[in-house]
């Protein structure tokens, strides 16, 4: 039997994953009693930036992934 | 005269002795190296020194000002920790080329003149090429030449610019430049290159992952650093650079999320750092080149840190492509942790060093008021933490199990790697020290990175990012590597000089014989042939005319005698066997008509 390490055990990660979620969940409530220092209107709006976070990450990967992947993958050995 | 020891001389000079020392002397020679170097920097005081002058131009080694300071800092501490992460690789060339390609980039970094710093410029690419080649490959080889050509390429360009800008203003100082005049848009175009501009930044990505476990580290801070340094002092406030950055801080990160070589994500990341850095060069207000500024030296540290550790891993299994390493963090987990502090810095968490000079570029966009680059940066920075933040750090340690068990890298290394940790989160907590020797001061700017609103919205962007990457990666949809290489734009180079070699070697190179066959072979020989007896030629050409467009309405027995008559002027036709003169004879006769035509001339 090989030696168990920290993310083996199913519940480390989960623990890891209720942190992540739980952090989010608690700066959309900090967000709402926290003074905005804004230039642009839209900087004012509740949670734009995690919204916006969230937005850019997954247009980035559906584009990097569905886009330009078909487009620009060779194989390994296209230029020998 | 020269007063001072100008401080890219202790490098260059350095480097060839590297040589001459042996075992522990040479490892302690080499660390002494950038320290010394240092030191005499300290001492040297602000103004221009080592002064020569050269024709009617005075050449400026050594031009001390807050400006180049900040960059000759962090170019002696790089190569500080460069030296040492790499002091038990035992190869006398990378040391060489390491260090004289860092005493090249400090000398451009201090040179006061176009002269000079077009020679650190030059020789600077010749040290990263020789960086480049020490990995021994042939990937890295062809890579090498890949990028010389490129940078000899911008080399020129930069030479025609400076020509024309000295031709154009009579003078060769290097300050505030501006684009007026042709002259100074090809030194633009010139310092691009070195920048990673779009489209003329493949060079980066191709050969920066090829170089060795640790030229990787020392091409990563200097080159396009240095031309950040330049960017900034001759071209600040200029508007194009504000586009050119965004641009460039977001297209590669498209890449950085479906390359496979770890190496190369980093590449690609770093070109998208340096874009927010050309940005605040554009934006030119004294916030935006103080950002740029700290910028730059946060990220040498950061970036540096997690080529080190990508690098150890390189060093430690051999192997770099996402898909074959991961659950690294079992036996490597002091690699683990330095990387993780190196993509925390990266990604710009509050309390780390890119948080403290990302968000002074941030908001000198903010300031400015152009909300589509500040959103466009927005973009880069959570794509960024996306696609290396997390990206290197999570498939190299955690991911798939790849069953590769190994150890830490030597101690020197985890010394080095530790060090420049302990400097990213230093910067980030008490960013104080980093803005005291930033260009311009900072006290006046009403600007405090750590207002709870700026902090907020950074772990808001940063949170929600890695809650997609989760939710992405969960679900499936997150790109999975794959063995596979993706084509940039040096496929047009790459490919292209292959389709122009092809072309030369098979319809030009036709072309061209057949034009040699007819101008040197045909013509001349039935030339040559028709003076033997042009009248017997006349004839017997007329003969064969007339039997060509006449034989209808001759009869037979006349045919076959027209025909016995051409055979018989053929046979009779003086020598149809063509000799040659030597190419001697026929160099002698030219020589004899030279001299009399010389001789007619003179006597005329």
């Amino acid at each position: 039997m090989s030696k168990k390490y920290l993310f083996d055990k199913p519940r480390n990660v989960k623990i890891l994953l209720m942190l992540l979620f739980g952090g989010c969940l608690v700066l959309i409530i900090i967000n709402f009693f926290v003074h905005k220092h804004a230039h642009f209107s839209w900087e004012e709006w509740s949670g734009f930036y995690a919204a916006y976070g969230f937005v850019a990450c997954v247009g980035l990967v559906l584009a990097a992934n569905f886009i330009l992947r078909k487009v620009v993958k060779r194989s390994e050995d296209y230029y020998d | 005269m020269i007063n001072v020891i100008p401080p890219a001389l202790i490098f260059i000079v350095g480097a060839f002795l590297v040589p001459l020392f042996r075992g522990k002397a040479k490892s302690i020679y080499l660390l002494l190296l950038p320290v010394i170097s240092f030191i005499n920097l300290i001492y040297i005081s602000y103004g221009t020194h080592g002064v020569i002058n050269f024709l009617d131009y005075q050449i400026i080694f050594c031009r001390i000002d807050r400006l180049s300071l900040v960059f000759g800092y962090i170019f002696h501490i790089i190569a500080f920790l460069t030296i040492l992460y790499g002091i038990n690789m035992k190869n006398d060339n990378e040391y060489m080329a390491g260090i004289f390609y860092a005493g090249c980039a400090i000398g451009v970094t201090f040179s006061g003149d176009l002269i000079s710093l077009f020679c650190f410029w030059e020789m600077m690419t010749v040290g990263s090429v020789l960086l480049i080649w020490a990995r021994k490959t042939r990937k890295s080889i062809e890579a090498g030449f890949r990028y010389a050509l490129v940078h000899f390429f911008g080399g020129v360009i930069l030479l025609v610019g400076i020509i024309l800008y000295s031709y154009e203003n009579g003078s060769i100082k290097f300050g505030d430049i501006g684009l007026e005049g042709v002259g100074s848009y090809f030194i633009f175009f010139g310092f691009g290159v070195n920048c990673a501009w779009p489209f003329i930044h493949s060079w980066l990505t191709d050969a920066y992952p090829e170089s060795t476990v640790m030229g990787t580290v020392f091409l990563s801070a200097f080159t396009t650093k240095s031309a950040v340094y330049v960017l900034a002092r001759a071209f600040p406030g200029t508007e194009a650079l504000i586009w050119i950055g965004a641009t460039m801080a977001v297209f590669p990160i498209f890449y950085a999320i479906i390359e496979n070589d770890l190496r190369r994500v980093l590449s690609y990341s770093l070109i998208s750092h340096v874009g927010f850095m050309v940005v605040g060069i554009g934006i030119g207000t004294e916030l935006s080149i103080n950002g740029t500024t700290a910028y730059a030296f946060a990220h040498i540290l950061y970036k540096s840190l997690l080529f080190m550790t990508m690098g150890a891993v390189l060093y430690q299994t051999g192997k770099i492509n996402a898909t074959d390493i991961g659950g690294l963090y079992k036996t490597m987990p002091l690699t683990c942790i330095f990387c993780i502090v190196g993509a925390a810095s990266l990604s710009a968490f509050p309390l780390f060093s890119g948080f403290i000079c990302e968000s002074m570029v941030v908001s000198s966009v903010a300031k400015s008021h152009m909300s589509g680059i500040l959103l466009t940066l927005l973009i880069a920075s959570s794509g960024g933490f996306l696609s290396a933040g997390i990206k290197v750090p999570f498939f190299a340690f955690f991911s798939q199990d790849s069953g590769i068990r190994t150890n830490e890298p030597p101690l020197n290394m985890l010394i080095a790697m530790g060090i420049t940790a302990v400097l990213c989160i230093y910067i980030g907590c008490c960013p104080g020290t980093l803005y005291s020797i930033l260009p311009f001061p900072v006290e006046y700017v009403p600007y405090v990175p750590y207002t709870m609103s700026h902090v907020m919205s950074q772990l808001q962007l940063l949170l929600f990012s890695a809650l997609a990457f989760t939710l992405l990666f969960l679900s499936g949809i997150y790109p999975a590597e794959i063995r596979a290489i993706n084509v940039d734009a040096d496929w047009f180079y790459r490919k292209g000089a292959a389709g122009f070699l092809w072309l030369l070697n098979n319809p030009l190179a036709w072309f061209g014989n057949q034009v040699k066959t007819a101008f040197f072979e045909t013509i001349p020989q039935s030339l040559i042939w028709f003076c033997k007896s042009p009248l017997m030629a006349i004839n017997m050409a007329a003969t064969r005319m007339m039997l060509f467009t006449f034989e209808e309405s001759f009869t037979i027995k006349k045919v076959v005698k027209i025909r016995k008559r051409i055979v018989k002027a053929r046979n009779a036709y003086p020598g149809d066997v063509i000799i040659y003169q030597y190419v001697g004879t026929t160099v002698l006769w030219v020589m004899g008509f030279l001299l009399g035509y010389t001789l007619i001339f003179i006597y005329r």
